[in-house]
């Protein structure tokens, strides 16, 4: 279980002279789930988005399994198994429920480019099948048949984790995963969040409510003004009294 | 469900095919039945269908898709002038050409989206028309378009022994001349074939990664999806359906001319999609063969003609109707257009399908609740 499988090294990034992230050292080892917090523009987003090429760091190194992702375009990574779940829903909203997680597994299964234009789309039983399942296990099977735009906030959510984890991918970026979703779905989320993690996939979890960070990772690294100033366990997380300050007037941990 | 949706494509063909083919019948109480008009139905339609590929599914627009008719028609006329007098090598010559034409501009163009993409083909576009009446005179011919003469070789026909004699030969398919009503049903079989791949296109996976990149392109590239050679390909296949359209131009009467790559022809297509309604499968050829069908017949009509329709009204106010009517008629049959277009995009944004569906929807929702036939929306 220690092999690491995504490790950022070093990584800086500067917006018009501001630092958003400096000095960034962060190993994910294989099977983990990996929590990343800290208070708000303290750079979590900053740092997902130069994981999935979004951003160019100015320096530094970002390696996925031996890949080095910097300056790998968006659909390359995540043909490398790198999925990213958005923390404001990203889904194609003119498009059916089961359009939106079937062409996600079509992407995985066919890569990046394959002009099939003879065959059925609804006829691709084995995307089809699958893009069900997956809905059926988030809770969204009755409304397959409907149109993704309009579902309200919490659904588009799960949908748009549901076409990530539709691509079974090695690493899974989760931004926010629970951010506006009511108590109960959030429950619900957590709950799928350790079923997939008893599946041993990896994942990265950028997150703001403490109750979901401490009942799904095993280990927390705390963002604070671009800098990683705590790596850990939970338990040590919480004892870190820097991690105390950082949070300060901010929230309790 | 599934197996249902695919039949339910195949009666859609079928009903379009019979549509089509039966245009002489059905058309004749509209004054519309004649080879000429017919003719212009089915090749509009083509190109409609072809240019809604590119603008339906990805929804990029294009502003340059005559640049493509017209190389299509020129390719067609120099295959009568060299080869043959055939149509059908015409056709695929022309959709070759148009192809690799398309796939130049479409390279460059789909570097950017939106209304930078749309500038970007119109420049093309007229970029194209200037070349085909400057600099590429040798190959166009300049102003006066390029035409079929007494001394061109077509070697293939001279070495199958077909002999023109004094006159110009006509174009023909195996020896059916392609003038008048065999004309329009080869070109109604061409059309009825471009449906017919297009079908499957929005059906296809193909399609529905185009529909994707309309929907939100971004997400398709943190999808692991490369939307460039998509698009790409999406803008090829319409350029080579603008192409065979531009072909069948040249097939029916076989000269090509500058004016066809003009912005007014690469604007007419865009308003033809749209009115018909843009991303549905019918709506293009709805559009295009309403848009000819006034620019033919309402622009026939005269004051004299109007005199005879509005025989019914009194002496004393006839004269003002009729002078009030002319007005959208004639010459004036662009302003007809123009309301019907505003009213269109107004009220039905969708244009006329979407006019359809919600017809549709009043008579379905008195039907209570049934659950809708597909999770894959399969619209016609």
């Amino acid at each position: 279980m220690d092999n690491v499988v995504l490790h950022v090294a070093d990584v800086q990034k500067s917006f018009a002279g501001l630092h958003a992230l400096a000095d960034i050292d962060l190993s994910v080892k294989e099977g983990e789930t990996h929590a990343i917090i800290g208070p708000n523009g303290a750079g979590k987003s900053t740092l997902l988005n130069v994981c999935i090429g979004r951003l160019r760091p100015d320096s530094g190194h970002v390696v996925f399994d031996g890949e080095n992702l910097i300056g790998k375009k968006p659909h390359e990574i995540n043909q490398l198994g790198v999925v990213r779940v958005f923390q404001t829903p990203e889904i194609f909203p003119e498009l059916t429920l089961l359009e939106n997680v079937m062409i996600p597994v079509l992407a995985k299964r066919d890569g990046a480019f394959k002009l099939r234009w003879f065959r059925r789309f609804a006829g691709e039983k084995d995307v089809r099948i699958k893009a069900e399942d997956v809905l059926e296990e988030l809770g969204l099977g009755s409304l397959i048949g409907g149109e993704a735009g309009s579902l309200s906030r919490g659904d588009k959510r799960r949908l748009e984790l549901a076409m990530g984890l539709a691509q079974e991918p090695r690493l899974l970026l989760l931004d926010e995963p629970t951010a506006g979703m009511a108590r109960h779905d959030t429950n619900a989320t957590i709950d799928l969040l350790k079923k997939i993690k008893a599946k041993g996939m990896t994942k990265v979890i950028i997150e703001h409510d403490m109750h979901v960070v401490f009942s799904l990772a095993d280990r927390i690294s705390v963002l604070a003004g671009g800098r990683i100033i705590c790596q850990g366990t939970p338990e040590e997380v919480k004892a870190d009294p820097r991690v105390k300050e950082a949070y300060l007037g901010e929230e309790q941990v | 469900m599934n197996r249902i949706s695919a039949v339910s494509d195949w009666i859609l063909l079928v009903v379009f095919a019979a549509v089509i083919l039966t245009m002489p019948v059905w058309l004749a109480p509209f004054g519309a039945d004649y080879p000429d008009l017919m003719q212009k139905f089915a090749i509009y339609g083509l190109f409609a269908i072809g240019f809604n590929i590119l603008f339906g599914l990805t929804g990029y627009l294009s502003f340059g898709h005559a640049a493509f008719l017209g190389v299509g028609s020129y390719t067609a006329v120099w295959s009568m002038k060299l080869l043959t007098m055939n149509v059908l090598p015409a056709a695929f010559l022309s959709v070759f050409v148009a192809g690799a034409f398309a796939f130049v501009i479409g390279f460059i163009s789909l570097r950017r989206s939106g209304i930078y993409f749309s500038i970007l083909t119109l420049a093309f576009a007229q970029m194209s028309y200037n070349l085909a009446y400057s600099v590429l005179t040798p190959i166009t011919n300049g102003e006066t378009g390029l035409q079929l003469s007494l001394s061109d070789p077509r070697v293939v026909d001279a070495m199958a022994g077909i002999s023109t004699g004094r006159s110009l030969p006509s174009t023909n398919l195996f020896g059916v001349k392609m003038s008048g009503l065999p004309g329009f049903y080869f070109c109604a079989v061409v059309l009825i074939i471009g449906f017919f791949i297009s079908l499957r296109i929005f059906r296809s996976p193909f399609g529905t990664m185009l529909k994707g990149i309309k929907s939100n392109q971004t997400r398709m590239a943190y999808t692991g999806l490369n939307t460039r050679p998509y698009l790409i390909w999406a803008f090829v296949i319409s350029g080579m359906y603008a192409g065979l359209a531009g072909a069948l131009m040249a097939a029916t009467d076989p000269l090509a001319g500058a004016e066809r790559m003009q912005w007014t022809a690469s604007g007419e297509v865009v308003l033809m999609t749209i009115l018909g309604g843009a991303g549905t499968l019918i709506g293009p050829m709805l559009g295009a063969s309403l848009i000819k069908y006034f620019e033919n017949i309402f622009s026939a009509f005269n004051d004299q003609t109007l005199n005879q329709i509005f025989d019914f009204v009194p002496d004393s106010i006839r004269g003002y109707v009729v002078e009030l009517v002319s007005l959208f008629v004639g010459d004036g049959w662009h302003l007809t257009l123009g309301l019907l277009f505003m009213i269109t995009v107004i009220f039905l944004p969708g244009g006329i399908m979407e006019g359809f569906r919600r017809i549709g929807g009043l008579f379905s929702r008195k039907k209570s609740n049934t659950p809708s036939s597909g999770a894959v929306s399969d619209q016609p």
